[in-house]
């Protein structure tokens, strides 16, 4: 392995997409206000630098050994339907538990939604 | 070269679970440090995505399937646990 050929560049490529999403996501995961655009940014941008690193691998043992994993594509598969779902019900028992919002944030239109349906 | 490179990706997925770390230590509520957690899991799978690149070994593709699987049942109970109290209800038949 003395040269980079043309997978060590795509598969880097990938790579390095998928760590500085997950980078970018820790930073948000520091700076933000509140639990919901934490998880805002949690969510979507950790869970798709995952995706790019585990595309880059499946790719890697494919092309290079020609080693068609199927595992690392039912876990590829796994993480990209289970991602959403977590975050979603996260931040629905934050909201049922009264976690507050921040405070520079203007509507909260669930509020008045679970109101009214209290009051039926 | 390349192992240089995918040395310094695992350095940057070790700086943002230690972020992520902080916000476990730290987080104000309780969803904060679940939803940390998570983060933690998802990063140290793609950190051994990247180790099993790096050693060119098949070895790791069940850890993979397994962190995935074991992280996504243990966030949601923890959401069910913070929301109703309980994690398994018990349905009384009359």
């Amino acid at each position: 392995m003395n040269g980079i050929g043309y997978i060590e560049w795509i598969v880097g490529g990938l790579v390095l997409i998928g760590v500085v999403f997950s980078f970018l996501s820790a930073v948000g995961l520091i700076r933000f206000p509140d639990v919901y655009t934490r998880a805002h940014a949690v969510s979507k941008s950790a869970n798709l630098g995952v995706l790019c690193i585990l595309l880059g691998t499946f790719l890697y043992f494919l092309i290079e050994d020609g080693y068609f994993s199927i595992r690392l594509l039912l876990g590829i598969f796994f993480v990209f339907l289970t991602s959403p779902v977590v975050a979603h019900l996260l931040n629905r028992a934050a909201y049922r538990s009264g976690v507050a919002m921040a405070e520079d944030s203007v509507r909260d239109d669930l509020k008045e939604y679970l109101e009214r349906d209290e009051r039926v | 070269m390349f192992q240089i490179f995918l040395s310094g990706c695992l350095f940057f997925l070790l700086l943002s679970i230690l972020a992520a770390l902080y916000r476990v230590v730290k987080g104000p509520s309780m969803p904060d440090r679940v939803m940390a957690l998570d983060n933690i899991g998802v990063n140290l799978l793609a950190g051994i995505a990247i180790l099993s690149i790096f050693l060119r070994t098949y070895a790791f593709f069940d850890i993979i399937l397994l962190i995935g699987i074991l992280s996504f049942v243990g966030t949601i109970a923890f959401a069910r646990f913070l929301e109703r109290g309980v994690v398994i209800e018990r349905n009384r038949i009359h």
